[in-house]
């Protein structure tokens, strides 16, 4: 495995956790520690024997945003050569599920990792927020683009203009987590979740992510008839064949991803 | 360090009295910031396991200081900066929390005492819903703690009519969880306390936390909730010790966590 400055990577059974490691600065989101995550992400992706990923933050928070020293004196020639959201794009290409486990903080660039993720658990206490209007700019890693797919138009540009937190219990009505759980079980419960996610056909999974990934953004013909392409490809693996054959000899089935 | 409380510990409880007696201990924009500094700082210190909250004097406290309202004022603003803030503060302890209302408790004074987990009353405390009879609303989560712990009818009833209730009516509607004589007051409070600061904190902070949510929850919902919560209590080192001293069959230490 690769040597990590800014994150901890491991791994149990099948589960692949990646947990930002910059507690002291509450994990604030810098370059480099970016490119790890892609990274890590990318590796477990390739590794067969992993199917979910949970990401994490260590010490207070989730992530309380990013190192605002790194980019206050950038100009935009720079940033776009420097095309540094090409590798938050990279994260929206990962195959497999990814889980975040948010508790305390994620604002700014921490929010928008959150949102990178399939599923979201979120402890009681978690913090949800995008401050950069305050510092007179605007989320850059598909902030806009993603909370308002989330929640839609309205709630969207309240949070996103006014810039004040969002409760733990606000992000579940609006949709933008799956459950809230107690903080001191938070890494239990999600890991218990992705454990139950380990368990289904891994092909099965990575097409039906594909498919809804895809039906956020085309209309609805187009989603159809991709998603109708995905069910028949997985007519070809033997999984589909061992799924239902245990299926119709009541037994349990055993997916091999394949 | 403050200078409209004062704020003690002993044997892990944690006293914060009300201190401008001459006003009958009436809120002030300072009081209201001491308060929930005060109880900020309660809420982190792994050494305090209770809060009581108590008047200096005759009062126990007497609600907003009217001398301060004017023409000008804003009431709205005047929750939302300095009574908001303090009652969240309160919401968000997990450790058992009691206003010992030592004598009258009216407006503000009497919301303070309704988001406080438990109310001892002495039994020349007096509690009033002042708040219509200079044509305001109850607030400071009044509306909100007040139907919850006596009803509807009769929060309703308080709550417009604005008569004042006796420690013991108080008693008989749910309110007070023990009336206590004046010659036993101190004693009586500080035993409570005392109780309370030996018990399982973690376990009474989870209980604090899940009750108040299940008020919004469905069945199915709340099940889930303690399943969550019982897994945290029963990684507990309390929980270990007490079932322990359950099996030894002798009394539990427990140390909070």
């Amino acid at each position: 495995m690769t040597e990590y400055r800014f994150i901890v990577v491991n791994t149990d059974g099948e589960i692949g956790f990646i947990t930002l490691n910059r507690p002291e600065v509450l994990n604030a989101l810098n370059r480099t520690m970016v490119t790890e995550i892609v990274t890590a992400m990318e590796e477990f992706d390739r590794n067969n024997n992993i199917k979910a990923i949970v990401l994490s933050g260590s010490g207070r928070a989730f992530a309380a945003g990013a190192d605002i020293n790194e980019m206050a004196d950038d100009d935009p020639i720079r940033l776009e050569l420097l095309n540094q959201f090409h590798f938050w794009d990279r994260m929206g290409a990962i195959k497999k599920p990814v889980i975040g486990a948010v508790h305390g903080f994620a604002l700014g660039g921490g929010f928008e990792l959150a949102l990178c993720c399939d599923l979201l658990f979120a402890a009681e206490n978690a913090n949800f927020g995008f401050p950069e209007i305050s510092l007179g700019v605007m989320p850059g890693a598909g902030g806009t683009q993603r909370l308002t797919k989330l929640m839609g138009k309205t709630k969207a540009l309240e949070w996103l203009w006014l810039g004040e937190p969002m409760s733990a219990k606000e992000a579940l009505q609006y949709g933008v987590v799956n459950r809230l759980v107690a903080p001191e079980v938070l890494m239990e419960e999600t890991t218990r979740f992705a454990r139950k996610l380990a368990k289904k056909a891994p092909l099965s999974l990575r097409l039906i992510k594909e498919s809804v990934l895809k039906a956020v953004d085309v209309p609805l013909l187009e989603g159809m008839q991709f998603e109708r392409k995905n069910f028949y490809l997985l007519f070809a693996s033997r999984d589909q064949k061992e799924g239902m054959n245990a299926f119709i000899e009541k037994r349990q089935a055993n997916f091999e991803g394949r | 360090m403050f200078e409209t409380i004062k704020f003690d510990v002993n044997d892990q409880v944690a006293w914060l009295m009300l201190n401008r007696p001459d006003k009958l201990n009436a809120f002030t924009e300072q009081m209201n910031k001491e308060i929930t500094e005060a109880l900020k700082n309660a809420a982190r210190d792994p050494e305090i396991r209770c809060i009581v909250i108590t008047g200096e004097g005759r009062a126990f406290c007497a609600g907003e200081d009217l001398g301060g309202i004017g023409e000008e004022t804003n009431h709205g603003e005047i929750l939302r900066k300095r009574y908001n803030p303090m009652v969240k503060q309160l919401a968000e302890i997990e450790k058992p929390v009691i206003a010992a209302v030592n004598g009258v408790a009216a407006g503000a004074g009497m919301s303070l005492a309704l988001a406080c987990d438990f109310r001892l009353a002495s039994e020349k405390a007096s509690f009033v819903e002042a708040f219509i009879h200079i044509g305001l609303i109850p607030d400071s989560g009044n509306l909100y703690y007040l139907p919850r712990l006596v009803g509807q009818a009769k929060a309703l009833e308080l709550a417009i009519l604005g008569e004042k209730i006796s420690a013991e009516e108080a008693k008989n509607i749910g309110l007070v969880t023990k009336v206590i004589t004046e010659e036993d007051w101190q004693t009586e409070v500080t035993a409570f306390a005392k109780k309370l600061a030996q018990m399982p904190t973690k376990a009474i902070g989870l209980i604090k936390r899940y009750l108040n949510e299940g008020w919004k929850l469905t069945l199915d919902e709340m099940l889930e909730k303690e399943a969550n919560g019982q897994r945290v209590a029963g990684l507990t080192n309390d929980h270990k010790e007490g079932v322990a001293a359950f099996l030894g069959k002798r009394r539990p230490v427990f140390t909070g966590n």
